[in-house]
C-alpha cells in the first residue's frame, strides 16, 4: 500500500490549490506578529484594564508563548477550513475527473485506495499543523523572546513559568493534530458522497460552521448533545494551560487541571475518526463508478 | 466652677501631651532602628494568593534605597504586587518625620503585647491617610500595619522577625489588599461555550488578596544603584 500513498501524497503537493493554505497561515500569522511587535503593548494595556486596578503586573508579559497562544486562539479555529479544501477533494476530485474509475482497475483494493488517500491527506492536515507551530510557537520565540506564560482567562489569569511552558504547547498540538484529523476525516467522507470538488468542500465548512455555533451556544436544549459533537472537544487543546492548585491556592508547576477532559476529548474525536473514515471505504465499496 | 474646669482640661491637655510624647519616642526608636538602613538587597520567595490568580511561587529579590525607593523583581520571570501596596513599607512610612503620632491602646497579637500607634502625615503630598502600627515596645519592632492610601485603597501589612531584627527587618512580610472584580469578554479571549459555573465566578469576587515574601537573606547598607528602581 506504500507506493499508493506516496502516489496520493505527490499527487496533493502537485497541486497549486495545497500551498494557498501554507501561504495563508503564514501571512496571517506574520500579519499578527507584525502587529503585536508595532502596538503589542497597547494590546496588552487593554487586555490587562481590569487586573491593572489591583496589581502590577512587572515583566514581558508579550513574549513568545502568549503570542502563540494568541494565534493559536485565532487560527485553530479557521485552520479547519483550510484541510476540508483538500480532504474533501481527495475522491470527489477523482469522481469529477474521471479517474477514479482508472484507480480502481489497478491491483489494489478499493478499501487500500480510499485508506492511502485518507492518509495522504492526513499527512497534508500533519505538514499543514507543523508549518502553524513552526511559524506561531518558533517564529514567535525568536522575535519576542520567552518569559512566563500569563495567560487572561474570562474569569481568572493564569501565570506558568517559562519552563513549565514548552511541554504544553506540544500537547497542545498533538492535541491539535486529533482535532484537524477528525475535520479531514469528515471531509473525506463528504468527498465519498459526491461526485464534484465544490460541493464535498462546501459541505464540509458548512457542517464545521454549524457544529462550532452549536457547541458554543449556551442553550440548555443543546447542552444534551453537545458532549457528542466533535467540535466541542476541538478547542480543548486550552486545557493543557490551565493548571492545579493547592488548597492555599498556589499553583503546582507540571500539572494539568482537567487530564480527564483531554483524554474524554481524544476519545471523542478518535471515534469520530473511525467513524468516519469506516463510512468512507463502506461508501466507496458500495460506489457505482460505471454509470 | 469656671476654675476647676480650667484646671481639669488642663490635666487632660496635659495627660494627652504626656501620652503623645510617649507615643512618639516608640515611633522615635523604630525609626532610628530602620534609618540604620541605607539600602538593602534582599531575597526571597514570593506566594501570590489572589482568588482570581493562579500563581506559583516564585523567587524575587526586593531592592531598597532610602528614602523610599523600593523594587520587586521576579527571578526571570513576571510578577504580581499590589497596586501602590509594597511602596507603603515601614521604612518608607517612617522615612520622614512628616507625621503625627496618636497613642490607641494596647492590643495582643501573636501572644505579644503590642502598642497601637495611629500615624497621621502632615504633608498633604505623601500618599497615605492614615496608617495604624502595631509596635513591641520592648523591642521597637513592628509587627503590623493597616495603611489607608489616597489612591490605592487600604493595605494590611503583617511582619514575622528573625535574623535582622537588629535592623528592623522582617524575615516574612505579608501584604493584604482588597482585590477588585475580574471579568474579561468572552469575545476577547475567545473561550465561547466553556462558562464557568455562576458559583465559582462568585467566588471569585471581591475577595481579599494577600502577597507573602518569606525573606532567606539580606545584604544590607553595601550599596543599590538607583537604576534599579
Amino acid at each position: 500500500m506504500w507506493p499508493i500513498i506516496q502516489i496520493e501524497t505527490f499527487k496533493i503537493f502537485k497541486r497549486p490549490r495545497t500551498y494557498i493554505a501554507f501561504g495563508a497561515i503564514a501571512a496571517l500569522i506574520l500579519v499578527i506578529q507584525m502587529g503585536l511587535k508595532i502596538d503589542g503593548e497597547s494590546y496588552a494595556a487593554f487586555l490587562m484594564k481590569d487586573i491593572n486596578n489591583t496589581l502590577i503586573v512587572d515583566g514581558k508579559v508579550l513574549n513568545g508563548y502568549l503570542i502563540c497562544y494568541i494565534l493559536l486562539q485565532l487560527l485553530l479555529v479557521h485552520v479547519p477550513l483550510l484541510v476540508a479544501l483538500i480532504a474533501a477533494d481527495m475522491i470527489s476530485g477523482e469522481a469529477n475527473l474521471g479517474t477514479l474509475r482508472l484507480l480502481l482497475t489497478t491491483p489494489y483494493s478499493r478499501t487500500q485506495w480510499v485508506l492511502a488517500k485518507f492518509i495522504a491527506a492526513s499527512i497534508y492536515t500533519i505538514l499543514l499543523l507543523i508549518w502553524l507551530a513552526f511559524l506561531a510557537l518558533f517564529l514567535s520565540m525568536w522575535i519576542f523572546g520567552t518569559d512566563d506564560l500569563f495567560l487572561m482567562k474570562s474569569n481568572y489569569v493564569v501565570l506558568i513559568e517559562g519552563q513549565d511552558v514548552f511541554w504544553r504547547y506540544v500537547g497542545a498540538f498533538v492535541f491539535a493534530s486529533f482535532s484537524l484529523l477528525t475535520v479531514t476525516a469528515l471531509g473525506f467522507l463528504m468527498s465519498s458522497l459526491a461526485n464534484n470538488s465544490i460541493g464535498p468542500i462546501v459541505a464540509t465548512i458548512s457542517a464545521i460552521v454549524f457544529f462550532t455555533i452549536l457547541s458554543t451556544l449556551n442553550i440548555p436544549l443543546f447542552s444534551a448533545i453537545k458532549p457528542y459533537l466533535f467540535t466541542t472537544h476541538m478547542n480543548n487543546w486550552k486545557e493543557f494551560f490551565d493548571i492545579k492548585v493547592t488548597d492555599t491556592n498556589e499553583a503546582i508547576t507540571g500539572s494539568i487541571l482537567n487530564v480527564a477532559k483531554i483524554k474524554n476529548s481524544i476519545i471523542v474525536l478518535v471515534v469520530h475518526i473511525v467513524l468516519f473514515v469506516s463510512a468512507s471505504v463502506w461508501i466507496v465499496r458500495k460506489k457505482d463508478i460505471l454509470s | 466652677m469656671k476654675f476647676k474646669s480650667t484646671i481639669f482640661i488642663g490635666i487632660l491637655i496635659g495627660i494627652q501631651f504626656l501620652s503623645n510624647a510617649q507615643t512618639n519616642v516608640l515611633v522615635e526608636r523604630v525609626r532610628l532602628k530602620l534609618n540604620t538602613v541605607n539600602d538593602y538587597t534582599a531575597e526571597g520567595i514570593m506566594k501570590t494568593d489572589v482568588s482570581f490568580i493562579k500563581a506559583s511561587l516564585g523567587k524575587v529579590k526586593v531592592f531598597y534605597k532610602k528614602p523610599n525607593l523600593i523594587k520587586v523583581k521576579k527571578d526571570g520571570g513576571i510578577s504580581l504586587l499590589p497596586k501602590g501596596g509594597v511602596s507603603i513599607t515601614m521604612n518608607s512610612l517612617l522615612s520622614t518625620d512628616q507625621y503625627i503620632a496618636f497613642e490607641a491602646g494596647k492590643q495582643v497579637y501573636k501572644g505579644k503585647t503590642l502598642d497601637v500607634i495611629k500615624l497621621v502625615p502632615t504633608d498633604d503630598k505623601l500618599d497615605w491617610v492614615i496608617s495604624t502600627l502595631w509596635i513591641d515596645p520592648v523591642e521597637a519592632l513592628v509587627y503590623k500595619t493597616f495603611t489607608t492610601t489616597k489612591d490605592n485603597g487600604s493595605f494590611e501589612i503583617a511582619m514575622d522577625y528573625g535574623a535582622y531584627t537588629n535592623y528592623g527587618l522582617p524575615s516574612k512580610i505579608v501584604f493584604g489588599f482588597n482585590t477588585k472584580d475580574y471579568k474579561l469578554p468572552n469575545g476577547i479571549t475567545l473561550e465561547f461555550g466553556d462558562e464557568a459555573p455562576i458559583s465559582k465566578q462568585k467566588a471569585m469576587k471581591n475577595k481579599k488578596g494577600t502577597i507573602e515574601i518569606t525573606y532567606s537573606s539580606y545584604i544590607i547598607n553595601k550599596g543599590v544603584s538607583s537604576s534599579l528602581f
